[in-house]
């Protein structure tokens, strides 16, 4: 009798298990079908000279990093300081997709916060962004020496995404 | 400034809760009549506060205050007033606010509303509740402060969802909040009850009010719900078993329950343990739900910015909320003696099988929801949890359940005879039977699913309508001397009749068509001709439309015109598809824009939606009968006492003046 009433606590405590368990597991990761794959080629002007192109087919040889942005964006603001300080480390290049976003704007917004980027591309009409599944700004791509993606990250980087999965990733990676 | 004044009022507002969560429930203990006296003032006291800060948050949007993060994140210059003060409750952190917020106002109203009570129940009640408010305050001044700078400001805020830019949701988050901490009271005079070791009528009376109260506001704000996503999200689902939706399913389900576990507590002292255990239940899946939409551990078309760090802190709030009371419930209950016995075929197993089915239903509602998590946790895979999986779970467990609502009124407390309830049953059980073979057939499509929820409404209708005349005629005075509490009842459960012919009928009658039309071509839908008049832009205050036209005929007669639109907000750059929507009481007409498929054509999508509304209206009605019997007799003789008594000491006053 005493112990039946015992039972709702217990079922509770096993809930409040998964529960707990269910928080260190990320339901959105969902496997982004492009890591493992070439990186998709485009060729877009870049920021700050608009009559240069670039595409990803010339940093072949190298470990780099492409970060999404907008100025437009207030979680961009959160991970920016943490990509200029990277950048500082030149530990790996980082590039970024500016992405629907005014020239003027991104300029500015660069000018105002300091700017990590070796060279900024202009996704004016997020046409690239589609080709690499962009489904939200800031996202950070980690791509190797043979132009294959091999790390995706969604929404603001944080320190320990950077200390623990981005850096040791680019060790391995330049290896 | 404003934004630290409200900073400050959180956390004065967090010392007061402390108090009030400390003092009431220690005086009570000790017998200590002044620090039980403190619980009111103190309740009063953090109320004023937290409403301050609210105010703060509402301010700092109105004034387009770009420094505060959050109105940097949920606001812009450009949109319109009242969308930015729905933008407090647009995310995570203000939608935390208002949670406190709410139960703030049901704290206070427990204060104002208990003269007649113990005061050392009332100091236990307003102190449980004030153990929540910490929790809740200290979440946000921890993990989630809406006051936050952003240093610099930004020039332009990033613009609320345009999704969440609608009527619907100025109202719906505000009503479901209210809905889901009502059930705090339920669980404070629950818990109270446990903490004095009188668990009796009384305490059931008491939290009677409380709880239909809580239940009316959520069924409301769910409806709400519903409403919302059916026109505004463009393809004219009205439910769709997203987790989020759930969240606020569970708890209704087993307030329902408790509702009517309640009553036999009240009336015959019965199903006391139980009853406790689905007031802590029903609190404890309103807390379930604000993690799972807080903490991100589900994915949810209503799912916020979400962080890990947050998720934490719900949780452990949550083990220490319910484990508490959990274990409160396991050392106290084997202390409450049984209530009357009852027999079999008795109003008390009726509403036993009541609760069991609903809380099973609940429970497999819980299940659906947390099957991707457990399976994942357990690195099974990855899975999802659809609509097939609920329809096929809820409705079986739904159909006894209505059955239940004809026969439980009929009958009578410990012993009821079958052959009296099957003599009275009868008539209702032919005119059912006779109208799911009919009526199918005259609205142009028999299916035994159509039957079947024909039969289910027409059963609880008719049983309505018998239980009335019934009581009409037993009771001296007649039908105006019925009590509200008893019409009140009734009338909710014509509700759920509304809500199943509303449900069948859209189900099983509706059409669409999804066609290509250019200007001047025309569709006809479920008897309805459309023809189609183009497209314009429109500018709108921080969007750009493009508003089609369609002129509905039925026959040659022109009824009116639809403007469904496709904008685009500026600073989100996001589509969104408003909807045109015709409504009258036995059917919708629903149309909405696709894409331009070349030279002014579109293609456009056209629903028929017989009895749509019929869901929302039930609901309406299960609401509104749940009010009803809040204004019973009973519960106003108790505030006319208190009145007249204020009165009279005002006259005293006077007197002594003159």
């Amino acid at each position: 009798m005493k112990a039946r009433t015992w039972i709702p606590l217990a079922v509770f405590g096993v809930l409040v298990a998964f529960l707990a368990a269910g928080l260190k597991l990320d339901p959105r990761e969902v496997p982004s079908p492009l890591i493992d794959k070439p990186a998709p080629l485009f060729s877009l002007p870049l920021l700050h000279d608009p009559t240069q192109a670039m595409s990803p087919g010339q940093l072949k040889g190298q470990v780099w990093m492409l970060n999404v942005w907008a100025s437009w964006c207030v979680s961009c603001r959160h991970e920016h300081p943490l990509l200029v300080q990277l950048s500082r480390t030149g530990q790996v290049p980082i590039y970024g997709l500016d992405y629907k976003d005014k020239v003027g704007d991104a300029l500015a917004w660069l000018e105002q916060f300091g700017n990590p980027y070796t060279q900024s591309l202009v996704d004016a009409d997020g046409r690239v962004g589609i080709d690499y599944g962009v489904y939200g700004v800031p996202e950070t791509y980690l791509i190797d020496k043979e132009g294959i993606i091999r790390y995706k990250h969604i929404g603001p980087l944080t320190p320990k995404v950077i200390e623990e999965t981005i850096l040791p990733r680019v060790r391995e990676l330049n290896a | 400034m404003i934004p630290e004044i409200g900073h400050l009022a959180l956390i004065i507002a967090l010392c007061l809760a402390l108090l009030q969560g400390v003092i009431p429930i220690w005086g009570a203990a000790r017998g200590n009549a002044v620090w039980t006296a403190a619980a009111r003032p103190l309740a009063l006291g953090q109320f004023t506060f937290v409403a301050l800060a609210f105010s703060c948050l509402v301010r700092s949007f109105v004034t387009d205050d770009f420094s505060v993060l959050y109105v940097a994140n949920h606001a812009n210059t450009a949109l319109p007033l009242q969308y930015k003060v729905a933008g407090v409750w647009g995310g995570h952190e203000g939608s935390l606010l208002l949670w406190v917020f709410m139960l703030g106002l049901w704290t206070v109203a427990v204060a104002a509303f208990s003269r007649h009570l113990p005061d050392e129940m009332v100091a236990r009640v307003i102190g449980v509740m004030g153990l929540i408010a910490v929790g809740f305050l200290s979440f946000m001044l921890f993990t989630s402060n809406p006051f936050e700078r952003l240093l610099p400001a930004a020039m332009e805020g990033a613009d609320l969802n345009p999704l969440l830019q609608d009527p619907g949701l100025v109202v719906h988050p505000p009503m479901l909040y209210m809905g889901y901490v009502g059930f705090s009271v339920a669980y404070a005079f629950s818990l109270a009850a446990l903490m004095s070791g009188r668990l009796d009528a009384t305490w059931a009376r008491w939290s009677r009010p409380w709880t239909t109260a809580a239940w009316g506001v959520l069924t409301l704000g769910i409806a709400l719900g519903s409403w919302w996503s059916y026109y505004e999200l463009g393809w004219g689902g009205w439910w769709f078993w997203d987790p989020v939706e759930n969240a606020s399913f569970m708890p209704w389900l087993v307030g329902t329950a408790l509702i009517h576990s309640l009553a036999v507590t009240e009336k015959r002292g019965g199903f006391k343990n139980w009853t406790v255990l689905l007031a802590i239940f029903a609190f404890s899946l309103s807390l379930l739900g604000t993690f799972l939409v807080r903490s991100g551990v589900l994915t949810s078309v209503h799912a916020f910015a979400t962080d890990p760090e947050r998720g934490v802190f719900i949780l452990g709030f949550l083990a220490v909320v319910v484990g508490s009371s959990l274990a409160l419930y396991a050392w106290r209950a084997p202390k409450v003696g049984l209530g009357g016995k009852f027999d079999l075929s008795s109003r008390e197993s009726l509403l036993l099988t009541n609760n069991v089915l609903l809380v099973a239903a609940a429970g497999s509602v819980l299940l659906g929801t947390l099957y991707p998590l457990l399976l994942d946790a357990l690195g099974l895979g990855k899975i999802s949890v659809g609509p097939p999986y609920f329809n096929s779970v809820f409705v079986p467990l739904m159909v006894p359940l209505v059955f239940l609502i004809g026969i439980g009124p009929f009958a009578r407390w410990k012993k009821t005879s079958f052959a009296e309830l099957a003599r009275r049953l009868k008539w209702a059980l032919g005119a059912g039977v006779v109208a799911a073979v009919v009526l199918p057939l005259v609205l142009g499509r028999w299916t035994p699913l159509i039957a079947l929820g024909i039969l289910m409404a027409a059963w609880v209708a008719v049983t309505v309508g018998q239980n009335l005349l019934t009581r009409v005629r037993a009771t001296p005075g007649g039908f105006g001397a019925v009590p509200n509490h008893y019409l009140g009842m009734e009338l909710a459960h014509l509700g759920v009749a509304v809500v199943i012919v509303g449900v069948t009928l859209v189900t099983g009658l509706e059409q669409e068509k999804d066609v290509r039309m250019d200007v001047g071509d025309t569709a006809t839908v479920g008897g309805y001709t459309f023809r189609f008049d183009g497209v314009t832009q429109v500018p709108g205050p921080n969007y750009e439309s493009r508003m089609g036209t369609l002129t509905v005929f039925k026959g040659d007669q022109a009824l009116r015109r639809l403007h469904p639109e496709k904008r685009i907000y500026r600073v989100q750059t996001m589509p969104m598809t408003e909807a045109a929507i015709t409504s009258n009481l036995v059917r919708d007409l629903y149309v909405s824009l696709g894409e331009p498929v070349g030279a002014g054509a579109w293609s456009v999508r056209i629903y028929y939606k017989p009895f749509v509304s019929w869901i929302w209206s039930g609901a309406a009605i299960m609401a509104l009968g749940g009010f009803l019997t809040l204004t019973d007799q009973r519960y106003r003789l108790l505030l006319g006492r208190r009145f007249r008594a204020r009165a009279r000491r005002g006259e005293a006053a006077g007197e002594a003046a003159r």
